[in-house]
């Protein structure tokens, strides 16, 4: 639906030029849910004017719906953008007009009589569950009731694709995530193509299918949300799942040699992660009964990305060397990530043979 | 009453119509320089802002001539530009004196100051609404018109008072040149003449004018905020 070729950006004044876009380039499905994180400053919200031409690339190419945009004219452009829905982390509604109004705006020049033209703006209201502020401004809305509105009137030419550059930042948790709802819904419902930007992982887990991480203006990784959270391969990547995971608060304990992480001599700390749907079966039971150890959950936090649990555990786990060794080589066959994150089996070693 | 009046105002009350001449004479000249202002400070507001290094029609050579432009004019002292204008006023009215030979000058005076105004109530719509405005596949044209003019209603009209109480303070300086109105009347007799109670009342007039201009611009401001 959307295809972006080697785009490039640089903003340049006076003799300071940032470059914000580095030759990046991605295909996102037509009705999927697209994702683009990264840290401010990491040019997610350049590439995503990229899409419709609110910022024009020094290079490269924007295909939307198999149309060159960057080689239409600013007519064609225009009427392009109709089809391209946009909604931004400040609404940007038009303080002047009411809500039906601000709706209507976007349905200037679409050949629709006037009474057309109300019962499209109503039917769209009542899409978003706002039908009863039609005559409200918007400064006498909440945000979330703004950016319903934002969606409304980006919806009002039938687009095929939604940008919603960090449109749930400016909102409380709980309004995002009834605004996510609704762009997940309105996704099914309209088979609209979503694009968002964001700089919450939690925003990409709740609602996207696939992502793209952005680092200093290039997609450093890329892929299925799944496969991204269960098997984070760049740093930057790394450091968003931690933000929305417990599981890499163990090293924390470690350090400041909390008493949940001390450890007898023989045990060890393992840290279990899910990267494969699969882990609906019983493996911490599994394999302490089958290899006689007992393993102690110090920290579990598993969730459901599409429709699949993800996450993870971490647990003391005490028992024989060799059957503990033969527990990870299990779990590892599982394709269960197995991390050693302290280790005193040795010191078993040592003592029994002192003992001995 | 009459007989207050007498007391209090004994130079006015005896010429009660030509203060009432001079205060049409000020309304005339303001009424008409401030609409041929108003029209052409609101176009090339418009032009400034659009064509601005940040605007929607982008073009350096047109911002630069205007945004030169207007600070040559600002710069001129009005008596200074009155006097100055004489022959392009005489080539253009047929006269450079009365009212008629006013109203030139008054709009030279007045336009580059409107333009300023407009410029920075149109600086002031949210870049987000003209972004978002784009996005809708909006023209040039249309953002003008139905972003950047109605967002900018209340900064505008709060533009359009400034300018006016500033256009009276001028007109009275017109009346250097001989426009009339109640500038030239104060100094004709007030000043010149030491009809001290002939300067207060022009003074008293001018004032319930400002407070008119003043009291309107409110009211219309208040209506087109939300």
């Amino acid at each position: 639906m959307i295809e972006l070729k080697n785009i490039t950006k640089t903003f340049s004044e006076g003799n300071i030029s940032v470059h914000a876009v580095k030759d990046v380039s991605l295909v996102i499905d037509k009705g999927e849910i697209f994702g683009i994180i990264g840290f401010s400053g990491a040019g997610k919200s350049t590439l995503v004017r990229c899409i419709n031409l609110l910022e024009r690339p020094d290079a490269g190419k924007v295909f939307v719906d198999g149309k060159d945009l960057t080689a239409l004219k600013a007519r064609d452009l225009r009427s392009a953008r109709k089809k391209i829905g946009m909604i931004f982390q400040h609404f940007n509604l038009m303080p002047s007009r009411t809500v039906a109004g601000n709706v209507e705006y976007s349905l200037f020049g679409s050949g629709l009589s006037k009474e057309a033209k109300r019962k499209k703006v109503r039917e769209l209201l009542s899409l978003v569950d706002i039908a009863d502020k039609e005559n409200a401004y918007p400064s006498q809305l909440s945000g979330g009731q703004k950016q319903r509105v934002a969606i409304a009137r980006a919806l009002a030419n039938d687009p095929k694709v939604l940008l919603c550059d960090e449109a749930t930042s400016a909102l409380d948790p709980q309004t995002t995530a009834s605004i996510l709802d609704l762009l997940q819904s309105l996704n099914k419902k309209l088979g609209l193509t979503v694009v968002v930007i964001t700089h919450e992982m939690a925003v990409v887990k709740q609602i996207c299918d696939r992502v793209a991480v952005m680092e200093d203006g290039n997609v450093v990784e890329e892929g299925d949300v799944f496969s991204i959270f269960a098997n984070p391969k760049h740093q930057i990547t790394k450091d968003f799942i931690k933000t929305t995971s417990n599981l890499q608060k163990i090293e924390g304990l470690i350090a400041s040699g909390s008493d949940v992480a001390k450890l007898k001599p023989g045990e060890v700390i393992l840290r279990l992660s899910y990267k494969k749907a699969n882990t609906s079966e019983a493996l911490i039971s599994e394999v302490s009964r089958k290899f006689n150890i007992n393993l102690n959950i110090i920290y579990a936090d598993v969730e459901i990305v599409k429709d699949a649990p993800i996450g993870g555990t971490v647990a003391i786990v005490s028992g024989e060397k060799s059957d503990i060794d033969a527990a990870i080589k299990y779990l590892q066959d599982k394709e269960v990530g197995v991390e050693v994150i302290k280790d005193e089996r040795n010191i078993v070693h040592s003592l029994t043979k002192c003992i001995g | 009453m009459k007989e207050i009046l007498y007391i209090l105002l004994p130079n006015v009350s005896a010429k009660p119509n030509e203060i009432i001449d001079a205060t049409v004479q000020t309304i005339n000249m303001m009424v008409l320089s401030g609409a041929i202002s108003l029209i052409f400070g609101l176009i090339f507001g418009v032009i400034v802002v659009v064509t601005s290094p940040r605007g929607i029609l982008k073009n350096a050579f047109i911002y630069n001539i205007m945004d030169k432009l207007i600070n040559v004019f600002r710069s001129i002292p009005f008596v200074i530009l009155l006097a100055a204008l004489i022959p392009f006023t005489r080539m253009v009215v047929g006269t450079a004196i009365g009212t008629k030979g006013a109203i030139l000058p008054l709009v030279f005076g007045t336009v580059p100051f409107f333009t300023r105004q407009i410029e920075s109530a149109l600086y002031e719509v949210d870049k987000g609404l003209i972004e978002a405005a784009q996005s809708m596949g909006s023209s040039p044209i249309e953002i003008i018109f139905r972003v950047y003019l109605r967002e900018s209603l209340p900064g505008i009209i709060r533009g359009v008072q400034i300018t006016f109480i500033s256009l009276l303070g001028l007109t009275a300086m017109a009346g250097a040149i001989g426009g009339g109105g109640l500038g030239d009347f104060a100094i004709r007799y007030g000043h010149q003449r030491n009809q001290t109670d002939v300067t207060y009342a022009t003074v008293i007039i001018i004032l319930i004018m400002v407070s008119l201009i003043q009291g309107l611009g409110n009211k219309a401001i208040k209506k087109t905020t939300h």
